[in-house]
């Protein structure tokens, strides 16, 4: 779907040559249905891959579990003050399924209540990192000269930047720890394979005729860029989040593991940090330590699942199955 | 946990700095030297503003510190008001802060650096080779016989270990292996690098290294194999198309010898390059595995300061870390030079 | 005494929209000594056809009829014969020397590798020396054993190719497509080389080509090969020149152009396309191109019949007077 030459309904230069309205609104209106039956062939070509199917199954229920949350355990259940009566760290029961932590709270309750965090915190971080990606990859891909040079210099080094290394310093010297300062201190910091991808794209959407075309009718950069890269790299920024989006809920769950995350969320990070500090570990409650993991595993396996599904659709050279 | 790698994992092929330049292998290696140099350039001056973004009075931070001198105290105060341009150049001639004091420990940030570093390399060291052995050999089998039972077995196991992080790995394998809770024994020590009392460099030294430092090379390893099958196993499966396994198997070869004179050598590319690419996200895997393991490296170093607040230790640190991620870049580079004569020229 | 000899030989492709049927029964045989050209545009089967030879096909390909290489049949013989067949008996200069060698391979060991294998009584010195030979008798210093490929230019590589094949001294040589990357200059010189060194050696050599030009003038006989079938095979200056084939008259007369791709795939003066393998017209596969199409063709699957001294033609109109 992306070899298609994507924006030709909008593009100035039918209007220049004069064609009568018409002829454009057919145009338009054949480019949409071009459209809706590439979406259909995208939609019958990800549906025959079972792993990338699986990745959206398990994704689903974990959507459903937090979405449900409130529902299913009431807030007043993660309650420390609330909780005080019950044992602390006891192993499953009939009255909690998966035990207690050392506040003698649900462990699946609060299991449940971190998929709420994780899924967030991967969602909102990764939104942030394809945006930064984005326009730093098709800027430096898009303009030569000093400009597109210097962005595609500033890629390189961050690059060499160690990941886990920078976010942890980072969110030290950051200080507070609020949601907020988690996703943006792992947005700022992901973005740089992103936009090295993207750049790539762009260079090779660029060597296109019918870009060759826009740039002779004298289209703006900003015009080149919005109606003919971006759609056209948009299907593998779209993958390749979905890739983004697995280690970045892997980089929230160590940043919170190391006393980095939020004190007062309760994501799967957390309680692997809380169950550590309570010797869950060499105490043998295994009910507090594997769980967080389990589902950690599981929410990370569907997004890189789903992203390398998406990435076979659409780019088939990269052969996977 | 990979994260981004420099590597694409889907086709194998790697983009680093690597240029091709005529004339030879000394020509490369200088080239590549000198882009490293901006690359280093860039490093000093990011290290340096990242801890200036700190907020508060940071001189504040070593008051609370007990055994620091007064006379210590001063010049630290001193040298905390100056100006940012006078601070940067101060920092630009002692970047390692070989002199700067950790407000942890009131000593030398250096001393303690140079102390933990040994038992980093160490874990680094086996987790790599265990890495390596292990998935480099699951790749080749599962690419050879793409789509065979070992082929969807491993994959699927694969892409487990990649999804896992191996911090909670650590805590599985403590739970299991090391704490004696339940029916497991407790075969291995969970915590420290060796026995205390033990020259480490004697035979019994080496023995209890060993054993202090299995469970957490494995807890970090299993990521890495995880990434070097599915690299192998990539390129194994792009090599099958190529022309020249065709004449090697034209020419009466076995097929167990084509893959391993023809198919392996050219395949192994990607992932030499992306062993020594991998080095940064590595460390990041120390600094959570080293903490579960209580393992004395730079990574339990890193844990400390941050939870101790400790600034001007985390700054060396960091600058540490990625100064190897450099080296390492360089030298895989030229590594990948040596073994394909294409990219010499 | 034929070295080489087809008999009946057919080979489909299982796809996942069903068998492709590429060759469909082809019947040829090479003398010890002699050179037979093998034309025909892309996708007409005669790649298929090599791969057969040395049971190279991929695993999704099924052979019947029989592939005899000094009277064995490649297509049944025990996987350790065959690996003893392969190279030593026949050898293959591939199609496209550019990708055919190792890059990270130093061209004297890729040289010396099947002659160690083949040769028990070889040791690393004399194999070695067998290579220096071979490099100087196709024209390259001997120092270029030390080369790696990306060294060397596309014609040297095309003369290290055949260089590869005569190593272990086999009856057959099958040359896919030898001079298609090559300038005019150099495919001349190529083709003389090889087919100089063939006859002093008394093997049997196929060359496979698009293009006719090139085989008239090298090789004893020429067959043409059309969706799958041979569909003309005679001497090769009179089939030149007086093709019975509708179809090989197109070709004889289309040059292509050196260099240019498109004419490759379709012959000037020849309307459509070649035909799928899996989507044949009814009767004669080439009916709906031919400017001589009857009644006839659509329905007739006309096979090869006698058309003159040493010839045969799959056409309704040999035979039947016309000739």
């Amino acid at each position: 779907m992306s070899t298609q030459p994507a924006g030709n309904d909008d593009d100035p230069g039918v209007d220049a040559v004069g064609v009568a309205t018409t002829p454009v609104l057919s145009q338009r209106a054949v480019a949409r249905a071009r459209r809706a039956a590439s979406l259909r062939r995208f939609v019958r070509a990800y549906a025959s891959r079972r792993a990338g199917m699986l990745g959206v199954a398990i994704l689903l229920v974990f959507t459903l579990l937090a979405l449900l949350a409130p529902v299913l355990f009431p807030a007043e259940m993660l309650d420390i003050i609330e909780t005080v009566d019950n044992d602390a760290l006891a192993p499953p029961s009939g009255e909690f399924w998966l035990g207690t932590d050392e506040n003698g709270r649900s462990v699946l309750a609060v299991l449940v209540w971190g998929a709420r965090a994780s899924l967030i915190v991967g969602l909102a971080a990764s939104l942030i990192s394809m945006l930064l990606g984005t326009l730093i990859g098709i800027g430096s891909g898009h303009f030569r000269g000093p400009f597109g040079s210097a962005l595609q210099r500033l890629t390189d080094w961050f690059l060499v930047i160690p990941f886990i290394p920078l976010v942890v310093v980072l969110a030290a010297v950051l200080g507070q720890r609020g949601l907020g300062t988690i996703v943006l201190v792992l947005g700022v910091t992901s973005w740089p394979g992103t936009a090295r991808l993207v750049r790539a794209q762009t260079l090779s959407v660029e060597g296109r005729p019918y870009l060759e075309r826009a740039k002779a009718l004298g289209g703006s950069d900003w015009q080149q860029m919005s109606r003919h890269v971006l759609p056209n790299v948009m299907p593998l920024v779209v993958a390749n989040t979905t890739l983004t989006v697995a280690i970045v809920i892997l980089s929230e769950t160590t940043l919170a593991f190391l006393g980095l995350g939020d004190p007062f969320l309760d994501s799967w990070g957390t309680m692997l940090d809380k169950a550590t500090d309570a010797g869950a570990a060499s105490t043998g409650a295994w009910w507090y330590l594997l769980p967080p993991g389990v589902c950690v595993i599981f929410v990370v396996l569907a997004f890189t699942l789903i992203g390398r599904a998406l990435e076979a659709v659409l780019d088939p050279r990269l052969g996977r199955d | 946990m990979a994260l981004t790698s420099p590597v694409d994992a889907r086709t194998g092929t790697v983009s680093s700095g690597g240029a091709t330049t005529p004339g030879g292998i000394g020509r490369f290696i200088g080239y590549r030297l000198v882009s490293g140099l901006g690359t280093l350039v860039f490093v000093l001056l990011f290290n340096f503003f990242l801890f200036r973004l700190l907020p508060g009075d940071p001189a504040a931070r070593y008051r609370a510190v007990k055994n620091i001198g007064a006379a210590d105290l001063a010049r630290i105060r001193a040298e905390l008001d100056a100006p940012v341009l006078t601070q940067f150049w101060a920092y630009l001639r002692d970047p390692l802060a070989l002199n700067g004091i950790s407000a942890w420990k009131g000593q030398p940030v250096w001393d303690l650096v140079g102390g933990r570093a040994w038992p980093t390399v160490v874990l680094l060291g086996s987790s790599t080779l265990i890495s390596v052995l292990i998935g480099v050999r699951v790749g080749i089998r599962a690419g050879w016989k793409r789509g065979g039972r070992f082929d969807k077995a491993s994959t699927a196991v694969t892409l487990l270990f990649y999804a896992t992080p191996e911090f909670w790995l650590g805590l599985m394998l403590i739970l299991l292996l090391s704490s004696g809770v339940g029916p497991f024994p407790a075969l291995f020590p969970s915590g420290g690098v060796i026995d205390s009392g033990i020259d480490p460099l004697s035979i019994d030294g080496a023995v209890s290294v060993a054993e202090h430092t299995v469970l957490p090379a494995t807890a970090l390893a299993a990521v890495y194999i995880a990434e070097y099958s599915l690299i192998m196993r990539a390129s194994i499966i792009d090599e099958q198309s190529q022309d020249y396994l065709t004449t090697a198997r034209a020419k009466g070869l076995m097929d167990h010898v084509v893959r391993r004179r023809h198919a392996v050598p050219n395949a192994s590319l990607p992932t030499i390059t992306l062993i020594f690419l991998n080095i940064g996200f590595i460390i990041g895997g120390a600094i959570t595995v080293e903490t579960v393991f209580s393992y004395p490296g730079l990574g339990l170093l890193t844990f400390e300061a941050v939870s101790e607040q400790d600034f001007v230790l985390m700054q060396a640190l960091f600058l540490v870390f990625t100064l190897s991620v450099i080296v390492f870049n360089i030298i895989a580079d030229v590594v990948i030079a040596l073994l394909d004569p294409r990219i010499r020229g | 005494m034929a070295v080489l000899e087809l008999r009946d030989v057919h080979l489909t492709y299982r796809t996942a929209q069903g068998p492709v049927p590429a060759v469909r029964g082809v019947d040829l045989s090479v003398d010890g000594g002699e050179v037979l050209g093998l034309a025909g545009e892309s996708g007409c089967g005669k790649s298929s056809l090599v791969a057969s030879v040395l049971r190279l096909q991929p695993r999704s390909a099924t052979v019947t009829g029989q592939v005899l290489v000094g009277g064995e049949n490649v297509q049944t013989m025990s996987w350790r014969r065959l690996r003893a067949v392969r190279w030593g008996e026949a050898a293959v200069v591939f199609q496209g020397a550019l990708h055919s060698l190792n890059p990270i391979q130093r061209i004297g060991r890729q040289l010396v590798e099947p002659i160690l294998l083949h040769d028990s009584a070889a040791t690393p010195r004399t194999a070695a020396d067998k290579v220096a030979g071979l490099l100087a008798q196709v024209g390259l210093p001997e120092t270029h054993a030390d080369s790696y490929p990306h060294q060397l230019s596309g014609g040297q590589k095309q003369r290290v190719m055949i260089a590869l094949a005569l190593t272990c001294d086999p009856q057959v040589l099958i040359a896919d497509e030898p001079t298609t990357a090559l300038d005019v200059m150099v495919q001349a010189q190529v083709l003389e080389l090889l087919v100089g060194i063939a006859r002093q050696r008394g093997m049997g050599v196929v060359i496979i080509s698009h293009d006719l030009s090139v085989l008239a003038t090298t090789c004893h006989r020429v067959a043409v090969m059309y969706a799958g079938r041979v569909v003309e095979l005679g001497p090769a200056q009179e089939l030149f020149e007086h093709a019975r084939h509708p179809y090989v008259r197109a070709l004889a007369r289309a040059f292509p152009t050196i260099g240019e791709a498109r004419s490759r795939y379709a012959p000037a003066g020849l309307p459509g396309d070649p035909p799928f393998p899996d989507r044949l017209p009814s009767g004669c596969p080439f009916h709906p191109r031919c400017a001589d199409a009857v009644d006839e063709c659509s329905s007739v699957d006309v096979r090869l019949r006698p058309a003159g001294p040493g010839r045969v033609a799959a056409c309704v109109h040999v035979g039947a007077g016309v000739g």
